[in-house]
């Protein structure tokens, strides 16, 4: 049982998929209007995220290595498919409530995540768990993320009335624009925790996921960084002579080098080998 | 017809901006926005690609899902079809069309996993489009996506010398600059 609770509080905390990996933004922008909002997408994601993660943990040994990903996305949609049936049944206000967003958990990066990152290499129980934990991590963020706009934007909560009748709800907050306000918020607060954490000398390294990287930082990592490579390869010697210099003024303005960049994608990489290995060992 | 295909032309390319309301396709509109020349490169190869994606999406759900009356399997026959033709579109134009392979190649992979195609596909079947109206839809929203992507872009070429708060360096700024595009483009929604 020691592992199941293990695997609860790297989803909850540790590796919280929405504060930590800044996975899956799109839903957590778009239907965190409301407490309630945020609660039943959390939710809805972390069902389909155990089950899929328990199905893949099943199929491990079957799914042949080369169409893994596209046998992962049959079992995804297929359980997306089942729950918003569930829920249109049985739960139509967060069906209306969530709409298009449900059917979109398919293309969730947090589920596809988990389940090459974790549930294709481990057995079945500790896969259920973390399925669970990473679900929960999600459903707590975007119930959090849901309240600070739902009180910014509205004064309420799960939408009870809270603030003093002087407050004038700035309703920005509900809208579209406040979600890549209360975003930036969170980024910027990530940024500062991870500041402080490297001058006191701790490793902040993020735990990488599924993708290799989080949605955010995608062009510095992930398959965007692909894209920059090519164009530069493609680009002329001359190019080339531009940008090795270009680096070189930035130094004076921002506090961290494209090279010390590129090393630090180099050290997390090699740290995520390590921690793979040790995962394959124990 | 042709007022209520102009009518989704502007409802879904302005109003209802594809990134900056409905927070589809977030991830290569942060990720891939960092230069211009990349950002209408992307732009193009999400216009092809999704344009493509609801032409056919719209058929297989008018031909084969609804007379067979397997309308429930739509995300999944949807999201199989996408990958599969993102696949298909690259090799073709590997094949055939290789100088436009040279400018959209390295952008098709990544729109592989764009939500933004599924998101359309699914809309017009939410919305009973027929297929026409659903190409339109499809072409009107990856124009959306295109002006905002190639806008933020632009912004980020000029925020580069910026003294910006250590923390707030990166994504959190790229954000507060979307979320001001985004009040900006509440600007449209009087426009029907």
């Amino acid at each position: 049982m020691n592992s199941a609770k293990e695997r609860l509080v790297n989803g909850i905390v540790k590796e919280n998929p929405t504060f930590v990996l800044m996975l899956g933004m799109c839903p957590t922008l778009a239907v965190t209007t409301s407490a309630v909002n945020g609660l039943g997408m959390g939710l809805t994601t972390m069902v389909v995220l155990a089950l899929s993660n328990v199905f893949i943990s099943l199929l491990r040994g079957i799914i042949p290595d080369k169409v893994r990903i596209p046998a992962f996305i049959v079992i995804i949609a297929s359980f997306v498919t089942v729950v918003e049936l569930l829920l249109q049944g049985y739960i139509p206000f967060l069906y209306d409530a969530l709409g298009l967003y449900i059917p979109l958990i398919v293309v969730n990066c947090i589920i596809l995540g988990r389940a090459e990152a974790y549930a294709y290499k481990n057995p079945v129980l500790p896969s259920l768990f973390d399925g669970i934990g990473m679900g929960l991590g999600f459903s707590v963020a975007l119930t959090c993320i849901g309240a600070v706009r739902e009180l910014l934007g509205a004064g309420e909560i799960f939408g009870i009335h809270v603030m003093p009748e002087s407050f004038v709800p700035v309703s920005i907050f509900v809208m579209a624009p406040g979600a890549f306000f209360v975003l930036a918020v969170l980024t910027a607060i990530q940024n500062k925790v991870k500041i402080i954490g490297e001058k006191k000398g701790r490793d902040m390294s993020k735990i990488q996921s599924g993708c290799g990287q989080d949605c955010l930082n995608c062009a510095d990592s992930g398959c965007a960084k692909r894209l920059y490579d090519d164009k530069e390869k493609q680009a002329p010697a001359q190019k080339k002579a531009e940008t090795t210099q270009a680096p070189a003024q930035k130094t004076t303005d921002t506090a961290q080098t494209p090279e010390q960049k590129a090393a630090d994608t180099e050290e997390e990489k090699a740290a995520d080998k390590q921690v793979k290995e040790e995962k394959e060992n124990g | 017809m042709v007022k209520e295909l102009l009518v989704i032309l502007i409802a879904s390319s302005l109003v209802n901006n594809v990134v900056l309301s409905q927070f589809l396709g977030l991830c290569p509109f942060l990720g891939v926005s960092k230069k211009t020349n990349t950002a209408i490169g992307m732009g193009v190869a999400v216009i092809f690609v999704i344009t493509l994606a609801s032409a056919v999406a719209g058929a297989i759900y008018q031909y084969i899902l609804l007379p067979l009356d397997i309308t429930y399997l739509q995300t999944i026959v949807f999201i199989l079809v996408i990958a599969a033709l993102v696949q298909f579109v690259e090799m073709f134009l590997k094949k055939f069309i290789p100088a436009l392979y040279q400018s959209l190649g390295v952008y098709l992979p990544l729109i592989t996993t764009n939500c933004a195609v599924l998101g359309v596909a699914l809309t017009n079947v939410q919305k009973n489009y027929g297929i026409l109206t659903g190409i339109v839809n499809g072409f009107a929203t990856a124009v959306g996506f295109t002006i905002s992507i190639v806008i933020l872009a632009g912004i980020r070429e000029k925020m580069r010398h910026n003294d910006i708060p250590e923390s707030f360096q990166g994504m959190p700024i790229v954000l507060v600059t979307a979320g001001l595009m985004a009040i900006a483009f509440c600007g449209f929604s009087g426009l029907l």
